[in-house]
C-alpha cells in the first residue's frame, strides 16, 4: 500500500515531463494524456482511501521512504511521503478537483493552439501540491511550495503576449517570495531548535522548547501563509492572478494551491497551541482578511475579481478557524473541502460564462442569462446557495461550525471573532447574490464585442493604474480569451459543450452534499480527529441562537442585494460611488499602499544605504588606507637600504632582549 | 711562553696572582688591539690589529687550559684565516683607506649606544648569574687535553664533526662557485686583438712605459707625453682603477726644465719653454695621491676617471 | 683572580666587534669585525668549559672555528666577487634593497 503513495505524485509529474519536453508531435493528444493521468492519480487516491478506511484510526497514516535527499552529518532531509488523514482529504481533493478540471479544460482551451504546453503546466502543478501535502518533513514541504509557485507563476502568465498577465505573473511571484522567507526562516529556526525538521519529531516536542522560539517559527509559518494564501498583508497579488485562465482560477486560485496556507497552519498545530501569541496573530490574520476579501468583493464589476475577493474571503474563515486551535482545525478543513468544491464551480461557471459572452468579465454587460446557460445557471446558482451558507448545503455546515467555533473562543476575543464572522458571512451573502442577479437575472444588457485596440473603459480607476509598479491591470479583458471574436458583434450566449458542464455539475453536487456528508454524526471532524485533534468548543450562546442569527444576516445580505440590483436596473457603466466602493474598487488601496509603503520607502532605504557606503563604509576604507598609506610613507625612511642601518636595528633588538631577560629573572 | 707554562700548572686550581697579571696586561692589549682593529683607517692596520688580538686570545686559551684551542688558534686562525684576510685586503687594494667620516645620518651615535646599552647589560648579566662554581680542568685534562677532545669529537659529536666536514666542502665549492668566471666564448687571437684595434683606431703601438721622467723606478707614476702632460696610458690598468697613479713631483717637473734650459744653453738653441704640465697648477692633484678611492661613497674609480677625461 | 674576568673580557671585545661591524663600511673589515665577535665568543666557551671542568665547551669552540673558516671561505669569495663587479667594498654601495 505505501509503495502507491510516491505513485500519486509520480503520475502527474510523468505527465509534466512528457507533455513539456514532448514537442508539437503530442500536440493532439497531450490534453487526453495529461487528463488521463490526473485521473490515474485519482484512482491511485481512490484506492488509498479505501485502503485507510479498512484501517483502524490510529494506525491509518502511511509512510514511504524514496531515499534520503540531503544526508549531511546531523542534517538529514529524507524524500519521504506521510499519507494521514489529513493528506489524505488534500489528495482526495486535489486529485478530484484537478481531474475534473483537467476535463473543463478540454473545452475551455480547445482553440488556443498552446494547449499541450497549458495541461503540461497543470500536470506540473498537481505533482507539486501533492509533493506538498504528502511530504513528512517541512524541507519536502518547502520544495512542493516553491514548485506550486512556479506553477502558479506558469499559469497565470500563461497568456503572456498580454502585458497584464506578465505584470501579474511577477507580482504573484514577487508577492510569493516574501511568503517563502517566512517559510525558510521557519525551516532554520526548527533545525536550530529540534535538530530535525520531519513532522514527526518537531511536532512530538514542539511544547518542549521555548515559547519565544515557537512564536518566532509560528509567526514566521503565519507570513508563509499570508504569501500563499493570499491573507493581508501579502494578499494583493490574488486579484491579479485571475489574469490567467480561468481554470487555473478555478483549481490553483481557489480551489487548492491558496489553501496550502491552512494546510501549513494545521499542519503546524502543535507549534501554534504552543505560542498563544503567534495564534492570536493567526486570528487577526484571518479576521481581518474575512472584511478584506468580502468588501473587495462586493465592489467588483469583473466577475472573476468579485470571485478572488470571495475566495480571500473564506480563507480568512479557513485561517481564523485554524488560529482558534483544536476547537477550529477540522472545520477549517472541512470549510476548505467544501469551499474547493463550491468555488471551483462558480469559477467553472464563470468560465462558461464568459466562454458564452465572447470573454467578456464585466458583469454589468450581462444580464438575464439564465435562459441562455440553462446547466450554468443551474451549477452557478448551487454553488452560490451552498457558499452563502444556505441551509442544508455544503457551506451552511462548514461555515456555521466556523462561526460557533469562533463564539466559543471565549471572552471579549470570541465575541468580536463571532461579530466578524457574523458580518462576513452577511456581506458574503450581499456580493453573492449581487453577482447572481447581475449575471443571470434582470434585463439584457450585452454590449459589443470591444474592439482589443481600444482602451479599456470598464473601471474609471484603471486609468492612473499605469503609474503604479505591480498595478494589476484592473480591467482589460479586451484580449483574453483563447478565441478571439470579430469586435463589434453583439455575443451570442450559449451552453458550454459537454466537457465543460460536466465537471460543473460534478461539482455542483459536492457543493450541495458534501457538507452534509461530512457532518453526518459528525463523521469528518472524527475522521480528521486523530491528525488535528479536536475539542468541543462551547459558545457563550446555543448553537440554535447563533444558527439563527446566521440566517437572519445572511437574509438581511441577500435582500439589501436584491433591493440594490434586482429592483433596480443595473447601469452598464459603474456609478461613481461613494468613498467606501471606489476604495474597494481599487482593492481598498493595497497597491497604493504597497507602492507608497514598500517601494518608495525601499527606494528611499537604498538611496540612504548608498549614501551610507559612499560617505561612511567609504570613508572608513579610504581613510584607512589613506593613513596607512601616510604612515609607511613615513616608516619607509627607516628602510634605507643600508644594511648597516638593519643590522644597528637587530642589534638594539638583541640588547632589548637582553634586557627582557634580565627583567624577568629580577621580578 | 712561560705565561703558558704558568697557565699549564694553574689550570686545576684557582688562578694565581702570576695569571691575573698576565690578564690584566694582555687582557688591555686586546681591547687596545680590538679597538683599533675598528678605528684604523686602512684595512691592512685592521687585520694586523686582529691578527694581534687573536694571539693574545691564544695564550688566554693556553692559560685556560684549551691547549689544543690555544695551538689551532694561532696556526689556523692566526696563520690561516688572517692571512687570507690580508690576501684579499693585498687583491682589492692595499693602500685603500676608509675615511671615518660617517655617511649614514645618526648611524654611529645609534651604534654606539647600542653598543654601550648592550655591553652594559651584558656584563650586568654575567654579573647577575650564578657562577660561584669553579671546578677548573684538572680533572678533565688529566688524559691529556687533545685526547680528551679526541674522545669527545669522535663520540659525542661525531655527526656534527662529519657534519662540519660537509659544510667545509660546501664552502670550498661554493667560493670557487663565486669567484669563477666561466668562459663563455673563445678567446681571441692575437690577430683579431690586432684588428680589433685597428678597426677601433685607438692606440695601435705597445702601449708606452711609466715612470719615465720619474726620479724613482716606479709602476704607478705616470709618464710624460712629449709636451711634458703625464698620459695615464703609461699605468697599469689595475693601479688605475684603485687610482693609486702618483702624479709626477714639481720638482722632477722643475728639474726637468732647468735641465732643458742648460742644454739649450750649451747648444745655443733658442730657448723652449714647454706647456706647463696640466695637473701641476692644480692644489688637487698632490692630494690626490693620498686620497684613494672609497672615502666617499660616490667617489670611486670610475668616477675619478670621468672626471679627469672631463677635464 | 676570578676567572668570570674572562667573560667580561669576551663581552667587551663581543661589544667592540658589533660596533665595528655597525660603523666600518669596508666589507673586510665589517668582516673582520665579525670574527672578533666570534673569537670573543670563543674565548667565553674556554672559560666555561674551565669553570665547569668538562671539555664541551672547548668542543663547541672548535665547531665555532671550523664554521667561521668557511664563513671566511665563502665571504671572502663574496667580497672579491663584488668588488669584480662594483669596484667597490663598501657595504653602503650595496644598498639597492631600497626604491
Amino acid at each position: 500500500m505505501e509503495n502507491l503513495i510516491a505513485l500519486l505524485v509520480a503520475a502527474p509529474l510523468l505527465g509534466a515531463a512528457v507533455l513539456l519536453c514532448g514537442g508539437r508531435r503530442l500536440d493532439a493528444a497531450g490534453h487526453w494524456l495529461g487528463t488521463l493521468l490526473a485521473a490515474a492519480s485519482f484512482v491511485v487516491a481512490a484506492v488509498l482511501f479505501f485502503g485507510m478506511l479498512g484501517r483502524g484510526a490510529e494506525d491509518r497514516a502511511l509512510h514511504q521512504t524514496l531515499y534520503t535527499w540531503v544526508p549531511v552529518e546531523s542534517f538529514r532531509a529524507d524524500l519521504a511521503f506521510q499519507l494521514d488523514q489529513l493528506s489524505m482529504t488534500f489528495v482526495l481533493l486535489i486529485t478530484g478537483v484537478g481531474t475534473l478540471i483537467h476535463v473543463y479544460s478540454i473545452g475551455y482551451m480547445e482553440h488556443d493552439e498552446r494547449r499541450r504546453r497549458f495541461f503540461g503546466y497543470l500536470n506540473l502543478f498537481l505533482a507539486a501540491m501533492l509533493l506538498l501535502v504528502l511530504a513528512d518533513n517541512y524541507l519536502l514541504l518547502y520544495f512542493g511550495w516553491e514548485g506550486v509557485g512556479l506553477a502558479s507563476y506558469l499559469l497565470i502568465g500563461f497568456w503572456q503576449h498580454k502585458p497584464s498577465a506578465a505584470t501579474a505573473a511577477k507580482k504573484a511571484f514577487l508577492v510569493n517570495r516574501v511568503g517563502d522567507i517566512g517559510l525558510s526562516i521557519a525551516i532554520m529556526l526548527m533545525f536550530t531548535t529540534f535538530g530535525t525538521f520531519a513532522f514527526g519529531p518537531v511536532l512530538a516536542t514542539a511544547d518542549k522548547a521555548s515559547e519565544g522560539t515557537l512564536t518566532a517559527i509560528g509567526l514566521m509559518l503565519l507570513l508563509a501563509a499570508c504569501g500563499k494564501s493570499a491573507q493581508v498583508p501579502l494578499q494583493s497579488w490574488l486579484g491579479d492572478a485571475m489574469e490567467g485562465p480561468t481554470p487555473v482560477s478555478a483549481l490553483i486560485h481557489a480551489a487548492t494551491m491558496v489553501t496550502a496556507g491552512v494546510y501549513l497552519i494545521t499542519r503546524s498545530g502543535a507549534i501554534f497551541d504552543a505560542a498563544p501569541t503567534a495564534q492570536t496573530a493567526v486570528v487577526t490574520v484571518g479576521a481581518v482578511t474575512l472584511l478584506f476579501g468580502a468588501i473587495v468583493g462586493c465592489a467588483k464589476d469583473d466577475i472573476k475579481k468579485a470571485l478572488a475577493g470571495s475566495t480571500m474571503s473564506q480563507i480568512g474563515y479557513m485561517v481564523l478557524a485554524a488560529g482558534l486551535g483544536p476547537i477550529g482545525y477540522a472545520f477549517a478543513i472541512m470549510h476548505l473541502v467544501t469551499h474547493g468544491f463550491f468555488k471551483a464551480g462558480l469559477f467553472l461557471g464563470a468560465g462558461s460564462v464568459m466562454h458564452g459572452m465572447n470573454d467578456e468579465v464585466d458583469m454589468r454587460k450581462y444580464g438575464g442569462l439564465r435562459a441562455y446557460m440553462p446547466v450554468t445557471f443551474v451549477t452557478f446558482g448551487l454553488g452560490y446557495l451552498a457558499i452563502i451558507g444556505f441551509p442544508g448545503l455544503s457551506g451552511f455546515w462548514s461555515k456555521d461550525k466556523i462561526i460557533e467555533a469562533a463564539f466559543a473562543k471565549g471572552g471579549t476575543e470570541g465575541w468580536i471573532l463571532g461579530a466578524v464572522t457574523l458580518l462576513g458571512a452577511g456581506i458574503t451573502a450581499y456580493y453573492m447574490t449581487r453577482v447572481m442577479i447581475m449575471t443571470f437575472f434582470g434585463e439584457k444588457r450585452w454590449q459589443p464585442a470591444p474592439d482589443p485596440h481600444r482602451a479599456p473603459d470598464v473601471e474609471p480607476a484603471a486609468a492612473d493604474d499605469g503609474r503604479h509598479l505591480a498595478a494589476g491591470p484592473v480591467g482589460s479583458p479586451a484580449a483574453e480569451g483563447p478565441a478571439g471574436h470579430p469586435a463589434g458583434e453583439l455575443p451570442d450566449p450559449h451552453e458550454s459543450p459537454r466537457s465543460m458542464t460536466v465537471p460543473m455539475i460534478v461539482l455542483a453536487f459536492g457543493s450541495v452534499f458534501a457538507g452534509g456528508l461530512f457532518s453526518i454524526n459528525s463523521a469528518f471532524v472524527h475522521w480528521l480527529e486523530p491528525v488535528t485533534r479536536f475539542e468541543h468548543g462551547h459558545p457563550p450562546v446555543s448553537a440554535a441562537v447563533i444558527t439563527t442569527a446566521t440566517l437572519v444576516v445572511l437574509l438581511a445580505g441577500a435582500g439589501l442585494a436584491y433591493a440594490q440590483y434586482g429592483r433596480r436596473p443595473v447601469p452598464v457603466t459603474a456609478p461613481r460611488g461613494s468613498l467606501l466602493t471606489r476604495a474597494a474598487r481599487r482593492d481598498l488601496l493595497q497597491d497604493d499602499f504597497n507602492h507608497v509603503v514598500l517601494v518608495r520607502g525601499g527606494e528611499h532605504l537604498t538611496r540612504s544605504l548608498v549614501y551610507v557606503d559612499h560617505t561612511l563604509v567609504d570613508g572608513v576604507v579610504n581613510g584607512t588606507a589613506a593613513s596607512v598609506g601616510g604612515l609607511s610613507g613615513r616608516l619607509r625612511k627607516l628602510q634605507n637600504g643600508y644594511a648597516r642601518s638593519y643590522a644597528v636595528s637587530m642589534f638594539g633588538g638583541t640588547a632589548v632582549l637582553i634586557a627582557a631577560t634580565l627583567l624577568m629573572r629580577a621580578v | 711562553m712561560s705565561a703558558a707554562l704558568h697557565g699549564v700548572t694553574t689550570a686545576a686550581s684557582l688562578t694565581s696572582t702570576g695569571e691575573a697579571v698576565q690578564f690584566w696586561i694582555l687582557g688591555t692589549v686586546a681591547v687596545a688591539g680590538a679597538l683599533c682593529t675598528i678605528l684604523m683607517r686602512k684595512a691592512v692596520h685592521s687585520a694586523l690589529c686582529l691578527a694581534g688580538t687573536m694571539i693574545i686570545l691564544a695564550v688566554f686559551y693556553l692559560a685556560n687550559g684549551a691547549y689544543f684551542l690555544g695551538i689551532v688558534q694561532i696556526v689556523v686562525y692566526t696563520g690561516a684565516i688572517m692571512m687570507l684576510f690580508l690576501f684579499v685586503v693585498m687583491l682589492v687594494g692595499v693602500t685603500a683607506a676608509d675615511s671615518l667620516k660617517e655617511t649614514i645620518k645618526g648611524q654611529r651615535w645609534w651604534a654606539v649606544a647600542c653598543g654601550l646599552g648592550f655591553g652594559v647589560l651584558l656584563a650586568a648579566g654575567i654579573g647577575h648569574a650564578s657562577l660561584d662554581t669553579f671546578t677548573g680542568l684538572g680533572a678533565a685534562n688529566s688524559g691529556g687535553n687533545v685526547e680528551g677532545l679526541a674522545a669527545l669529537i669522535f663520540t659525542r659529536y661525531v655527526f656534527a664533526f662529519e657534519i662540519t666536514g660537509a659544510l667545509l666542502i660546501t664552502a670550498a665549492v661554493g667560493a670557487m662557485v663565486l669567484t669563477h668566471r666561466e668562459r663563455t666564448e673563445r678567446a681571441r687571437t692575437q690577430r683579431e686583438l690586432a684588428e680589433q684595434r685597428v678597426r677601433e683606431g685607438r692606440q695601435l703601438p705597445p702601449l708606452p712605459a711609466p715612470g719615465v721622467y720619474a726620479r724613482h723606478n716606479a709602476v704607478d707614476v705616470a709618464g710624460l707625453l712629449p709636451d711634458g702632460t703625464p698620459s695615464e696610458l703609461t699605468v697599469s690598468r689595475t693601479l688605475r682603477a684603485r687610482g693609486q697613479i702618483r702624479d709626477v713631483s714639481p720638482e722632477a717637473m722643475a728639474d726637468l726644465r732647468a735641465l732643458e734650459r742648460r742644454s739649450e744653453e750649451r747648444l745655443g738653441r733658442r730657448p723652449y719653454e714647454p706647456p706647463r704640465p696640466r695637473d701641476s697648477g692644480d692644489p688637487r692633484a698632490g692630494d690626490r695621491a693620498d686620497d684613494p678611492p672609497g672615502d666617499r661613497p660616490g667617489d670611486r674609480p670610475a668616477n675619478r676617471r670621468e672626471e679627469e677625461n672631463a677635464q | 683572580m676570578n676567572p668570570v674576568n674572562y667573560l667580561y673580557l669576551a663581552a667587551l671585545l663581543f661589544t667592540i666587534g658589533a660596533a665595528g661591524v655597525l660603523i666600518r663600511r669596508n666589507a673586510i673589515v665589517v668582516f673582520m669585525c665579525v670574527e672578533l665577535m666570534l673569537n670573543a665568543c670563543n674565548l667565553a666557551f674556554v672559560a666555561f668549559s674551565r669553570l665547569h671542568g668538562n671539555l664541551d665547551g672547548q668542543i663547541i669552540a672548535f665547531f665555532t672555528m671550523v664554521v667561521a673558516a668557511a664563513e671566511v671561505v665563502v665571504g671572502l669569495a663574496i667580497i672579491v666577487s663584488l668588488f669584480r663587479s662594483r669596484h667597490s667594498a663598501s657595504v653602503d654601495d650595496a644598498s639597492l634593497m631600497k626604491l
